[in-house]
């Protein structure tokens, strides 16, 4: 019996010390498991980055401009409280649009634009029928995209 | 009244051969019929969704795979500790038994995650920490599997893998979590235990129904692996014997010569 409840310990203790140690590390590195960070965060930076790295947000309704002779494309990356320009030549994404998520991967120039050379589309985890979007936009709410925003 | 439960009835070998026997078929005829029913109800039935259209429909083999991916780890964790703690061996058989389907699981929901992310996000791959923290997930399987069978003693395997096991199990809550504790490509949870599911009412009877049949059909897989693996372990056991001259007594002498061959074919592999 005696052996058993060390035998016991001894599982639970090792068990104990692997989430720890796991704490710990990641803690350590918490600012490196981010995808991404918001345009407030960004701002927030005591020293932005001199390389490439990741901005997410919300494609800000009414800032998308498309170039009518390439692939250019420029609009405003928000999170409800700052929100920084994205310049963009490629092809974006199927559910790219305004209101919607997205996470743009480049690097901020020195005029304060975001020169991205990767755009992705960020997708909420609510599903409905387009019917039902539609009843809630008769309504007069905003359409549900690109929740999980801490700012929002 | 606590100690006339028979806790450990089923885990000497004979009593879970017996019992797995008998539970199989109605684990694979459930999965069978659940799995039907869901792949109509997510097909047919569930609306398409106002953004991503049809597409969002493998969410229905995505999210059962993946919910089971983790769990079995949490099971085989489970198993894990009761080896250790009171050297029960069939609790080490469940477990081995348990992880090429975990392993599968975890495969399968990297797979359509890929194929899902392709048309919606715009990529198959990111290193976010939902997705990486699940190949991982992939990884400590096939470790504990690999760790298992390289050690020739295999009551010595067993214990190195458990402990593997043990200290993996971390790594199913931050899975878990990963898309609330940090920012990352993947949508938050649409189903928790403690909100309402943020999708339509059919789409979610699609996913439950999914993942009924996934549950019965790693169940019954399981059970099945870890017969075989009891009956490779007992081999010169009287049990064993009585189990394969059943099997005459019962049929014909050709049938029970071939269940007995298919028997010595899976023992040997």
């Amino acid at each position: 019996m005696k052996k058993r409840h060390k035998r016991l310990a001894i599982v639970l203790g090792v068990l104990a010390g692997a989430v720890v140690a796991t704490a710990l590390v990641l803690n350590a590195f918490r600012d490196s498991m981010v995808f991404f960070v918001t345009p407030s965060e960004m701002v927030a930076m005591e020293e932005i980055p001199d390389r490439t790295f990741r901005i997410g947000g919300l494609v800000e309704a009414g800032s998308v401009q498309r170039d009518t002779a390439s692939t250019l494309v420029m609009f405003r990356v928000t999170d409800g409280a700052e929100g920084v320009p994205v310049v963009y030549d490629g092809i974006l994404p199927n559910l790219f649009r305004e209101g919607q998520g997205v996470v743009a991967e480049g690097r901020l120039e020195g005029d304060g634009t975001f020169q991205a050379n990767k755009v992705l589309a960020r997708h909420d985890e609510e599903y409905m029928p387009p019917e039902a979007q539609e009843a809630i936009e008769r309504a007069g709410h905003p359409s549900g995209a690109g929740g999980g925003y801490d700012s929002q | 009244m606590f100690r006339k439960i028979p806790w450990f009835k089923f885990s000497s070998p004979p009593n879970f051969y017996w019992l797995a026997d008998r539970l199989t078929p109605w684990l694979w005829g459930g999965a069978a019929i659940l799995g039907i029913m869901g792949l109509y109800v997510g097909f047919f039935v569930a609306p398409p969704d106002y953004q991503q259209g049809d597409s969002y429909r493998i969410m229905f083999i995505h999210v059962p795979t993946a919910w089971m991916g983790m769990f079995i780890y949490l099971l085989i964790a489970l198993y894990s500790v009761i080896f250790l703690t009171w050297r029960i061996k069939m609790a080490d058989v469940m477990a081995i038994a348990l992880a090429p389907t975990g392993a599968l699981m975890t495969f399968l929901s990297l797979w359509t995650g890929a194929l899902w992310g392709a048309p919606t996000w715009g990529t198959y791959w990111v290193w976010d920490a939902r997705l990486t923290s699940t190949l991982i997930l992939l990884f400590l399987y096939l470790g504990y599997m690999a760790l298992h069978a390289a050690v020739d003693d295999r009551e010595k395997g067993a214990r190195a893998a458990s402990l593997l096991a043990l200290v993996g199990v971390v790594n199913v809550p931050i899975i878990y979590f990963s898309v609330e504790w940090w920012h990352s490509l993947h949508q938050g949870m649409s189903v928790t235990l403690t909100d309402a599911p943020s999708m339509a009412a059919s789409m979610f009877a699609a996913m439950l129904l999914m993942t009924g049949a996934c549950w019965l059909y790693s169940a019954a897989i399981a059970l099945r692996r870890a017969q075989v693996e009891a009956l490779e372990r007992e081999a010169g056991n009287p049990w064993v014997q009585d189990e394969l001259l059943g099997a005459e007594e019962g049929g014909d002498a050709a049938t029970a010569a071939e269940a007995s061959g298919d028997l010595q074919r899976e023992v040997r592999s």
